[in-house]
């Protein structure tokens, strides 16, 4: 007679992402943390499933949130990072932007995500960032136990809502899934639930078919899953299954809110990095011409150098501009040199100043409370710094109607209408460069070959160089004519 | 290399990205935008991740994500974000991840305004997030320092796996000045802690999170014991004719320049002034300070702040030498010529009056 | 007598007792215990005949390893040795 012998084979059994004890945990390490009911219990099997069915489980990682899931690293047998309180899609962001190979899950509660990380989970969502979020739902604050959420159920009692949820104060359930199913980029929204054996099923599939779409890279993918909690709630496990299905589902409607896997397009595949010889050219950095002196102050020989210049305006006028041309052929010239801008607000209207030094020994202050010269390009920025020039500077005045009560006897003016100066040239926007001309010829510290080379560096357009060298030597000329009828002698700058 | 004319702001960039870092999160802010500018356009071309958030929450929280990645990484800010910034920075310090995040000073509390000052020092230095962590602390007073700093954080960072702070005030972010980059670009490989998603790291966890009372007192130990030996190694200053200096004028950032300005002055005029200017706020050159007091009759701390760095000076002396202060708020700068005549008045306060009267100093 | 199509285990050690695997099992082959476990939990327990191998305890249960489902893959019958195959 034949002897019985059925064969049995393991078909569901713990899932191999997750660990067979729970090492990380301080006790009672061969059960969960969870309570008798719990849904994240649930949701973990479902999710470690997944993974084990997608063969992911090397390059998952898992970014757990601050609640009672906040221990998922003690059981998920995949990479870890615990995250910040709503923060798991930022962070969960820049892991997978450096690591488009990984497949980066982002799993969250509902005080989590909708609550304190509801920017974060928007903008990652809006972004469409290559990640699967899991959202547990159970409507309350568990781990704090048991305050009101925003998913909080109208008229649900809580440590914090004792009355109930009022709408007219408390506001409604939150309803994220369907918030984020509005934006563009998401492929993939569904709402699950954990009420009975078919819904259950349904939330397998989903969660496998998100983590799914993650590791095709295909974009944003979240799972909301209606989960019990039965602790907080005070209701047996399969009461609080129940309620999930009689109760919460009224407020949480089941089913997906955006698919649009079949049209998505896998996020491209990153550039190949260049080589680290590359780098410096990318980076604009010049590498230092072979035979070139590098452009170092002290090899300068000759006078010493002591320039300290305030060139003030309105904005638009090439304020800055002006500086910076001034700084780089300083610099071109082989001197030290400092430009320190006005910013903020002043930039985008109003007046606008800044400060710029070249001398030939390394600078201390880049700041110029007391400048040789002044460049002012408007009556206001005259009236302002005119007081601060150094005994014996000059001032170079766009006007030729110098204000009498600022004259001052120890300083030289050049005051002329240099925006007509300028505009008789071809453009009244060069009166800036006829100004520095002005300056160059009566600081006399930088040659013209070092303000060629700065021009060209900083203004790109060959037709504005050509007007802006125009306007440079307009403005010697004037500067030339004005200090030969100043009987007063020339060049006190330099020294 | 080559020295060429950059923003602050805009050397930091590349400098960090020399440094091996490929990675940045930013938000815009005055007067910092110019950092997370440059980022956006450089690191698309060397290979890089840049993110613009949105919020400096969500910025020092992708710093948290990409560092645990393994990846250097990096953000800017000033003040107010900075402030956002500081639950991110607890829990980096708490997982032990390096990053770098700079901070360029505007006005403040609050919105305060554009202008510059050095009033984060106490929310930078102290550290502005719970529990008991540093960040190292490195204070740059030009262009060519917020070159080399960068690339130093990056290293410290690694070398301490903690968070870095670059505390430079508005002046120095703004301001052009020739910097050269040295050393080549670098290739720091994957630390062996992240977490990449790869076979070999599965078994990897970052989290600042030790319920058992015992492994978080053993933790913050650890964490203690690494600032203790950041304390003994990583401490420097800059240090200008302190050895003889009877008045020692102490600053950071742009006021360090300004400070070297008034040393020059105070020298010529025969008054024996010197600077001490700390380039690491922490670990605070405290031993340095024990120094100078052996021969310093006064301490004076220059700040843009109502006194913020005078505190560690004056734990630094424990009462061995008296300590004065001046400052300027509000985007104002102390100047030279206000700092010149403190020291004037200092100086005739004490005996040196005779040689200054010897010298004609004029009274200020 | 038909080979039954699954098989159910429980690790009495893990299961805590919550009760939905009898909620959920088809063929309500599942029941709790009479008896405490020695965490005090009473713990899901097979009736011992009548799985079908659903897996809708295993699904339902939030504890990772409480329970494991088998599936027949062959049965020898005794009275005609007839061998079938299952999946």
């Amino acid at each position: 007679m034949p002897e019985i012998g059925n064969t049995y084979e393991v078909a569901f059994e713990r899932p191999k992402s997750m660990y067979a004890q729970f090492d990380r945990k301080e006790d009672l390490q061969h059960t969960t943390h969870y309570c008798a009911g719990c849904g994240h219990g649930q949701v973990h099997k479902l999710l470690a499933a997944a993974i084990d069915e997608l063969g992911i489980q090397d390059r998952t990682v898992l970014t757990s949130p601050v609640g009672c899931s906040v221990f998922a690293y003690y059981y998920f047998d995949v990479g870890n990072v615990q995250a910040a309180h709503g923060r798991a899609p930022a962070v969960a962001t820049a892991i997978e932007r450096s690591r488009p190979g990984a497949t980066v899950i982002s799993y969250q509660g509902d005080g989590d995500l909708s609550a304190i990380g509801s920017a974060e989970i928007l903008h990652a969502a809006n972004r469409g960032e290559n990640i699967t979020v899991i959202f547990v739902n159970n409507a309350i604050y568990s781990m704090t136990g048991g305050q009101m959420a925003p998913t909080t159920l109208v008229g649900q009692r809580s440590t914090t809502s004792p009355g109930g949820r009022n709408p007219a104060t408390e506001g409604y359930p939150l309803r994220m899934s369907e918030l984020l199913a509005t934006l563009e980029a998401p492929v993939y929204i569904e709402r699950v639930g954990l009420g009975d054996n078919r819904q259950i099923a349904q939330a397998r599939r989903a969660i496998k078919r998100a983590v799914e779409n993650t590791t095709k890279r295909l974009g944003f993918s979240m799972v909301e899953v209606l989960a019990p909690c039965p602790t907080i709630w005070k209701m047996s496990p399969v009461e609080a299954q129940r309620w999930v299905k009689d109760v919460m589902e009224k407020s949480y409607p089941l089913g997906v809110m955006r698919d649009r896997v079949k049209d998505a397009e896998p996020k491209p595949e990153p550039m190949v990095a260049p080589g680290l010889a590359e780098i410096p050219g990318l980076l604009g950095i010049e590498a230092a011409v072979p035979g070139e002196a590098s452009r170092s102050g002290h090899r300068r020989r000759g006078k010493a150098v002591h320039l300290g210049v305030r060139v003030a305006g309105f904005g638009g006028q090439g304020v800055l501009l002006l500086g910076e041309v001034l700084a780089e052929a300083g610099l071109e010239a082989g001197l030290e040199v400092s430009w320190l801008p006005s910013y903020g607000p002043e930039m985008r209207s109003g007046t606008s100043n800044c400060h710029v030094r070249l001398a030939s020994e390394p600078i201390d202050t880049p700041l110029v409370t007391m400048p040789e010269i002044l460049v002012a390009m408007n009556e206001p920025s005259l009236r302002k710094f005119d007081a601060s020039v150094k005994a014996g500077g000059w001032v170079i005045y766009n006007g030729e109607e110098f204000p009498a009560e600022l004259m001052r006897e120890d300083v030289h003016v050049l005051a002329r209408e240099f925006t007509r100066e300028a505009q008789a040239l071809g453009d009244p926007r060069v009166a800036n460069m006829v100004m520095l001309g002005a300056l160059l010829e009566l600081a006399g510290v930088v040659k013209a070959e070092a303000i060629h080379k700065a021009l060209t560096k900083l203004v790109k357009s060959p037709k504005w160089v050509e007007l802006d060298e125009r306007a440079l030597a307009r403005g010697r000329v004037m500067a030339r004519e004005e200090r030969e009828q100043v009987s007063r002698g020339c060049g006190v700058m330099v020294g | 290399m080559h020295r060429q004319l950059m923003k602050g702001n805009e050397a930091v960039v590349r400098a960090a990205i020399l440094a091996g870092c490929r990675a940045f999160y930013g938000y815009p802010i005055t007067p910092a935008s110019e950092i997370t500018e440059a980022a956006a356009t450089l690191m698309p071309k060397v290979g890089g991740v840049f993110v613009q958030a949105e919020s400096e929450v969500a910025a020092v929280n992708m710093l948290y994500g990409g560092s645990s990645a393994g990846v250097r990484c990096m953000t800017a800010s000033s003040g107010p974000g900075i402030s956002l910034m500081q639950e991110g920075i607890s829990y980096l310090a708490g997982a032990e991840l390096p990053c770098v995040i700079a901070d360029i000073t505007r006005g403040g509390p609050g919105l305060g305004n554009l202008g510059s000052e050095q009033s984060d020092y106490h929310q930078v230095v102290k550290g502005g997030g719970n529990g008991n962590y540093k960040t190292l602390v490195l204070a740059p007073n030009s262009v060519q320092e917020m070159a080399d700093l960068t690339r130093l954080a990056f290293e410290l960072a690694d070398r301490y796996r903690n968070p870095v702070m670059l505390l430079a005030d508005g002046f120095v972010g703004q301001m052009m000045e020739p910097v050269e980059f040295a050393g080549k670009a670098l290739e720091p490989g994957t630390p062996s802690w992240a977490v990449t998603g790869e076979r070999e790291t599965r078994g990897n966890m970052i989290t600042s999170l030790h319920m058992k009372f015992d492994d978080l007192e053993r933790h913050v130990r650890h964490l203690e014991e690494k600032y203790r030996c950041a304390e003994q190694l990583e401490a420097r200053v800059e240090r200008s004719f302190t050895r003889d200096a009877e008045i020692v004028l102490v600053g950071y950032g742009i006021v360090g320049r300004i400070l070297k300005a008034v040393v020059a002055e105070a020298r010529a005029a025969g008054l024996r002034v010197g600077l001490l200017r700390p380039i690491t706020l922490y670990p605070f050159p405290t031993s340095e300070f024990r120094a100078i007091a052996s021969h310093a009759r006064c301490v004076v701390v220059v700040e843009m702040s109502t006194g913020q760095l005078v505190d560690d000076v004056r734990l630094a002396l424990n009462g061995a030498c008296p300590v004065e202060f001046y400052s300027r708020v509000g985007g104002n700068v102390p100047g030279h010529d206000e700092v010149m005549a403190l020291v004037t008045r200092l100086a005739r306060e004490m005996d040196l009056q005779a040689r200054l009267e010897e010298m004609g100093v004029a009274h200020a | 007598m038909k080979a039954d199509r699954g098989q159910l285990r429980v690790d009495e050690n893990e299961c805590k007792g919550c009760g939905l695997c009898v909620e959920a099992c088809p063929p309500h082959v599942i029941a709790l215990s009479e008896g405490l476990n020695h965490h005090g939990y009473r713990t899901a327990k097979y009736a011992g005949e009548g799985c079908t191998g659903c897996g809708m305890c295993w699904m339902v249960c939030p504890e990772p390893g409480a329970v494991t489902v088998l599936h027949l893959v062959a049965a020898t019958v005794q009275a005609g040795g007839v061998e079938c195959t299952g999946n």
